[in-house]
């Protein structure tokens, strides 16, 4: 479709003056923005081995599983997260919780997140229905070698830890509200 | 031209070299600083305090670097080529007087009362007298003068032009006929803007050229226009933007020196710095008195000669700065617009300012009608050029056909 007359917006060409033609006094109006930035510069560059980025809240990092009030690991072993995982980083290997854990029937016995392969979605946060399974802002992820790459359960409780050390907690999916498999049993 | 001293040269030429080094060495940071600044990023800042260390680290590595010939150029040109112009633009500086300067004497008349023994006799002491003294150019006196350093000018192009072509590449070979085109074109206005100050002081010599302005004022004020077209000129012999076609980045890689490495690119990089020094001393000494500042010349001792040493350099990095702010002011031309200012505005110009120059001397009129003539010339100019477009250009079709 052709544009029609009303959508096109016709702009006047600029008319060249005297002043423009004598290009002097632009040239020294030109010379002046120059020189403005050179003295009031507005330097937005972040230094970033000496300076940190300070990242929104919500940005997707680093997984963590997330510890209960008394430093168990929250997870459930539903495999919600497993499935809901586009990129099948997640490998959990259920086993049932101690007789003391009365809240619970099971328990993650090994729960391993390849890092190179995730996507870094967040799907598994939201999957997941207890929040125990959450993206840090964590981001200069970095290993020597693929077996450092995949984190295994301790790995990602120390992740937890160290979030909650630094105090960069991630926002949480239900905002501090978990959901009812999370209550304590009545 | 007068006999040399061989230890005091050798010793100014080792000195004037190494400054002249350290300068385009830190010119570089200096460039990359401004652009930054200008441009509100930090620029180089990791080697050493804010950077300072970065040009000897580039120097290093361009030093240490792979010295990768390409199999297709010419290896004899190729080679000589960065030689040529660096050695050139060297060269030019050999005239400069960098320091407080005396100017060499004048032939001495034979008149009536003075019969030509006397008079040789005269000459000879002038001469011992001028000798004696100390003089802060490598090459003082020299009586052809600006003359040399134009002629060195004009070479220049040769270490772009065989570059270029022996090179044996598309862009090296454009970016050379750009740059010979350009610097042929330039010649034209630079050498005739400043005919007016040899009409003026009579000699082309740079020193009389200086002693001219300190007892008579500084030529800025007398040729303003000329001062301009030899300022405009001289960015165009440089290849600095608005310029810089022969090197334009977008177009032709990296212009001549494109299938050029190490420390060869680097001799080519620093031709058109050494060649930014040479022409800020050119226009310091030729329009703003060199070392001459009214109220501070009359200072003697060695706390005069360093104050007129730093006035001089303060002129010149003044200049440099220009050069640097320039570059992120005025975007690039194109060619036939380049074409179209040397020789539709510039020579012109040059022209009429030489007529009025002529005019004034013929006539004996002050300097100062000069000053008047040449802001009229620049005002009739653009009100030409404004009539002048009102006619050429075409409107466009305003309405567009309805679908």
């Amino acid at each position: 479709m052709a544009a029609g007359t009303k959508s096109v917006r016709w702009i006047e060409e600029p008319k060249v003056g005297l002043f423009e033609r004598m290009y002097l006094p632009a040239i020294a109006q030109g010379l002046a923005t120059t020189v403005r930035h050179i003295f009031n510069p507005q330097v937005r560059t972040e230094g970033y081995p000496e300076e940190e980025p300070r990242l929104p809240p919500n940005y997707r990092g680093v997984h963590r599983l997330n510890r209960d009030e008394q430093g168990r690991v929250r997870c459930v072993a539903c495999y919600m997260c497993a499935t809901a995982c586009p990129a099948h980083c997640i490998d959990i290997v259920a086993a049932a919780a101690p007789p003391e854990w009365k809240d619970r029937e099971k328990y993650p016995e090994t729960f391993v997140i390849d890092e190179l392969r995730c996507i870094y979605c967040g799907m598994c946060e939201e999957a997941c229905p207890v929040d125990a399974i959450e993206l840090t802002t964590l981001y200069d992820l970095t290993g020597l070698s693929r077996e450092e790459m995949i984190f295994d359960k301790e790995k990602l409780l120390s992740v937890f830890d160290y979030t909650v050390k630094t105090g960069t907690d991630p926002v949480r999916t239900c905002a501090g509200h978990y959901g009812p498999a999370a209550e304590p049993a009545k | 031209m007068t006999d040399f001293d061989r230890t005091y040269t050798i010793l100014l030429i080792v000195i004037v070299f190494a400054v002249i080094m350290g300068t385009v060495t830190y010119l570089t940071l200096a460039e990359r600083k401004v652009s930054a600044w200008v441009q509100d990023r930090l620029g180089p800042n990791r080697v050493g305090p804010g950077g300072l260390l970065q040009p000897i680290v580039d120097g290093i590595k361009f030093f240490f670097k792979e010295d990768i010939i390409p199999k297709h150029v010419d290896r004899v040109f190729y080679f000589i080529a960065p030689g040529v112009g660096v050695a050139t633009a060297l060269l030019a500086f050999s005239i400069v007087p960098f320091g407080p300067s005396k100017p060499p004497p004048g032939p001495t008349p034979v008149t009536a009362d003075r019969p030509v023994e006397i008079a040789v006799e005269q000459h000879r002491v002038d001469m011992e007298a001028y000798r004696s003294e100390r003089t802060f150019a490598i090459a003082p006196g020299l009586d052809i003068g600006i003359l040399f350093a134009f002629a060195l000018g004009s070479l220049v192009v040769y270490g772009i032009i065989l570059g270029g072509w022996s090179s044996n590449s598309k862009y090296s070979l454009l970016g050379s006929l750009r740059s010979s085109a350009q610097i042929i074109s330039y010649e034209i206005p630079l050498g005739m803007s400043v005919l007016g100050v040899f009409l003026f002081v009579g000699s082309v010599n740079l020193e009389k050229i200086l002693d001219y302005q300190v007892h008579h004022g500084w030529f800025v004020l007398y040729q303003p226009l000329a001062f301009l077209l030899f300022m405009v000129s001289v960015f165009a012999e440089c290849n600095r933007l608005p310029f810089d076609l022969p090197e334009a980045e977008q177009e032709l890689v990296g212009g001549f020196h494109t299938e050029y490495g190490s420390m060869k690119l680097g001799l080519m990089l620093m031709v058109d710095y050494i060649h930014m020094i040479t022409t800020s001393f050119f226009m310091a000494i030729l329009f703003f008195g060199g070392w001459h500042f009214p109220g501070l010349t009359d200072i003697g001792g060695t706390g005069g000669l360093v104050l007129k040493f730093v006035i001089l350099a303060l002129k010149v990095f003044v200049f440099l700065m220009l050069y640097l702010l320039v570059r992120w002011t005025i975007p690039r031309f194109k060619f036939d617009q380049l074409m179209g200012l040397a020789w539709q505005v510039m020579i012109p110009l040059a022209m009429i300012n030489l007529l009025c120059v002529m005019a004034v001397k013929e006539f004996g009129l002050s300097p100062w009608m000069l000053t008047a003539t040449s802001v009229i010339t620049f005002v009739a100019a653009a009100v030409i050029a404004t009539r002048e477009r009102s006619t050429v250009v075409s409107r466009p079709v305003r309405e567009p056909v309805e679908a």
